[in-house]
């Protein structure tokens, strides 16, 4: 198996939106996430170990962490409305 | 039968048949039911026509409440859907009513009484869910509770419910007997041009900027159907003008007032009553349903013997038509109200009188009908 | 997995406030986060699907999400679902409903809502607990455990929502967890697509009314449970009865095609109408 490369996301957490319940950093593998112990959050640490899973973005309840990959070309726009007939 | 009728027709029907065809009439295109002795037959007679119409659906449901919810969802989904039901279901009912009225779901639901309380007599009749029409479920809410005589009535009052419902954005309760549901007479279907229907308003501004639950200058907020164009949020919990919950003081009072102020703003409209010799009578009869028949009689037979009575036939019970009361029991000494129950109508006649006339009441609970004579024999005591 | 978050963020509804309001580490926001990836890798206009949700935590989920949404009374959001599908079946309905509101009150609605197949995606998020009203227990509450009504331990059986729903009738019966996300969303897509009454049992866990007071420490600890407790179908059967303890199947259980009632229905009414002229 190729060894997956490391560090080419960039990592945002929304402290406003995190709720500090800690899913995220117990499940990293790469360890790359810790709960802040003052602001009661999750917190980047080794953002450059990030090998993106998507295992925190999968599963954070609170869609407030948001992984985007260095290079992004993805959509993101909704299914607006309904399709012309 | 595949060409449309365009002019009146007569038919010999049952009172319950004459409700489907009302509602049809009207426009009704879903019913969601559950059997229950004496309104059956509306169910059976929606459960045959409905499929052989362009978009009408029918559907048997596990019990009362689950009815309601399906005509109540079919409703959010654009169309005017009807359920009918007696005593015992009628009270399975109550919490999805209050749903409707916070909701504001258009709604028609057809209560053939019998005698209660509980199983009580399942094949006589009775007038005893009359409070329960207005009040059966909790807080405070406005509803509209109609009534109707014979099988003409019948048929005209489900096309009244279903205008009223469509108009108001209410539940409509519309509270039968079993004695009416099941007469059989002659009586004429009007040809569909004929009779007026309404429709619930449609917003007339881009999604973005449109509010459910909104005052706006007509009184009742515009409906879209589900899956228009116009996503909102439904709830049963007190909200807000865009539909979200809220528990703030200010927009609980706005929201409760408003949704009073859409029924209270319109009673010339909703307050349906039929007068019979009242203008100059000096006693009062007021009745309802199959009760206001004998009434009739009773009125006409005590004018030739010289008693001065007169009769308001209730066609909507609620909100209670105080103007019609009060512009009659001027020259009155007394008011009868003669009710199969044990006296729920005669509340409202005696809060309205407020002490002017004095106030008779004629309560029969036995499961028959009270009789024309029953009600001269009254009259005639004065 | 890139811009995964990014996308659920455009169907969340602008004018709500967030976080929204389940407790940290409840499964809820985690559902709903795959319903949103399902319903745009399936290219489900936003205007076509309808949510309807019962009352309690899970009822919540609707009103932050950008669809047309019906947040009904306690037990009954299938009776709402089932008028609107028959009302408008191009419409995609979609159920959300709690242990206690979908399998207690809502338990008659339930059975028959399979029985007669109506074509809705109907999801039950289990957690175990009647958990807005304060912790009471549920019919999905395993026997043994505490509860503000169960407090020398909940002492009848719990349902087994598999079970009861392929025996009532359901053409899709599935179960995942909110630990195993990347077979919910698969799950998930199976429950918005195939017809009929499409069932899918999310166990998620509830820390603040059942986890804590049943010898879970944190949320952490009842994902670390779901990882260690679920296992697939086709591995689960394979083990030996003996061996199988305490652990739950999760996958697709039933599969069928029989014909939904709303289709039923207007094959019905064409037939009746095509006779007629």
């Amino acid at each position: 198996m190729a060894k997956t490369k490391k560090g080419q996301t960039k990592i945002t957490i929304y402290p406003d939106w995190c709720k500090g319940c800690g899913l995220c950093v117990a499940f990293c593998p790469g360890k790359v996430l810790e709960l802040d112990p003052m602001e009661g959050c999750a917190k980047v640490v080794r953002e450059e170990d990030c090998i993106n899973c998507g295992f925190c973005e999968l599963h954070c309840p609170d869609f407030a962490i948001v992984i985007t990959p260095k290079d992004s070309k993805g959509s993101t726009e909704p299914n607006e409305g309904s399709p012309k007939s | 039968m595949t060409a449309k009728r365009n002019t009146p027709k007569e038919i010999f029907a049952l009172g319950a048949e004459a409700v489907v065809e009302g509602a049809l009439l009207a426009g009704c295109s879903f019913y969601g039911g559950y059997p229950i002795t004496p309104s059956s037959e509306i169910m059976e007679g929606m459960a045959a026509r409905l499929p052989k119409t362009e978009k009408g659906v029918f559907i048997q449901m596990e019990d009362e409440i689950a009815s309601m919810g399906t005509v109540i969802g079919a409703s959010m989904a654009g169309r005017k859907a009807m359920t009918a039901t007696s005593g015992p279901g009628f009270s399975l009912m109550q919490e999805f009513i209050g749903y409707a009225c916070m909701t504001e779901v258009p709604l028609v639901i057809v209560n053939v009484m019998r005698g209660g309380p509980s199983t009580g007599l399942p094949t006589s009749p009775a007038q005893g869910d009359v409070q329960q029409a207005r009040w059966g479920t909790h807080g405070d809410h406005s509803i509209i509770v109609l009534s109707a005589t014979d099988v003409q009535d019948c048929l005209q009052m489900t096309v009244t419910a279903f205008n009223f419902a469509e108009k108001y954005r209410t539940p409509v309760i519309l509270l039968l007997d079993e004695i009416t549901a099941h007469t059989r007479e002659k009586i004429t279907l009007p040809a569909p041009n004929d009779i007026e229907i309404f429709s619930r308003l449609q917003p007339t501004m881009p999604p973005e900027w449109y509010k459910p639950f909104e005052e706006t200058v007509r009184g009742v907020p515009p409906m879209p159907p589900l899956g228009a164009g116009y996503r909102f949020h439904y709830t049963g919990l007190t909200h807000d003008d865009h539909g979200f919950p809220t528990s703030k003081a200010d927009e609980v009072a706005s929201a409760i007032s408003r949704q009073f102020r859409k029924i209270d703003q319109f009673f010339f409209d909703i307050q349906i009553v039929d007068e019979h010799q009242a203008e100059d009578c000096e006693i009062l009869v007021v009745a309802f349903g199959c009760v206001a028949r004998s009434a009739h009689l009773a009125v006409d037979q005590a004018r030739e013997l010289g008693i001065k009575a007169g009769l308001l036939n209730l066609k909507t019970l609620f909100p209670f038509p105080r103007g019609a009361v009060e512009k009659v029991i001027g020259n009155c000494k007394t008011i009868l109200v003669p009710e199969m129950n044990m006296g729920q109508m005669s509340r409202e006649v005696k809060r309205v009188n407020d002490g002017r006339c004095k106030v008779k009441t004629l309560n029969r609970i036995d499961g028959h009908i009270i009789t024309p004579k029953q009600i001269l024999d009254s009259l005639r005591k004065g | 997995m890139a811009e995964v978050t990014q996308l659920i963020h455009n169907y969340l509804r602008r004018d709500k406030k967030f976080p929204h309001v389940f407790c940290p580490g409840c499964g809820h926001g985690i559902v709903l986060g795959s319903l949103i990836r399902s319903v745009h890798a399936l290219g489900i206009p936003k205007d076509d699907v309808v949510l309807v949700a019962g009352i309690g935590c899970s009822g919540r989920i609707p009103v932050y999400v950008d669809f047309n949404t019906v947040h009904a009374v306690h037990g009954r959001a299938l009776t709402i679902a089932t008028g609107i599908k028959m009302a408008n079946p191009k419409l995609h309905v979609i159920v959300i409903m709690g242990d206690g509101d979908a399998l207690s009150i809502g338990g008659n609605h339930f059975i028959h809502a399979a029985r007669r197949n109506i074509g809705l995606s109907v999801l039950v998020l289990n957690n175990f607990i009647y958990g807005m009203t304060g912790g009471q227990c549920s019919s999905t509450t395993p026997q043994g455990d505490w509860s503000t009504t169960t407090p020398y331990g909940a002492m009848e059986k719990s349902f087994d929502l598999v079970e009861l729903t392929s025996a009532a009738g359901a053409n899709h019966v599935a179960r995942g967890t909110t630990f195993h996300v990347k077979t919910l969303d698969k799950l998930m897509a199976n429950t918005l697509t195939k017809p009929g009454f499409n069932f899918l049992e999310v166990l998620t866990p509830c820390h603040t009314q059942y986890g804590r007071k049943n010898k879970f420490k944190n949320p952490v600890e009842m994902y670390k449970w779901l990882k260690s407790t679920a296992m697939p179908l086709e591995a689960y059967n394979k083990l030996a009865p003996e061996k199988r303890g305490d652990r739950i199947p999760i996958g697709i259980f039933q599969s069928r095609e029989e014909t939904p009632l709303e289709v039923s229905y207007e094959n019905l009414r064409k037939q009746l109408r095509g006779a007629k002229s």
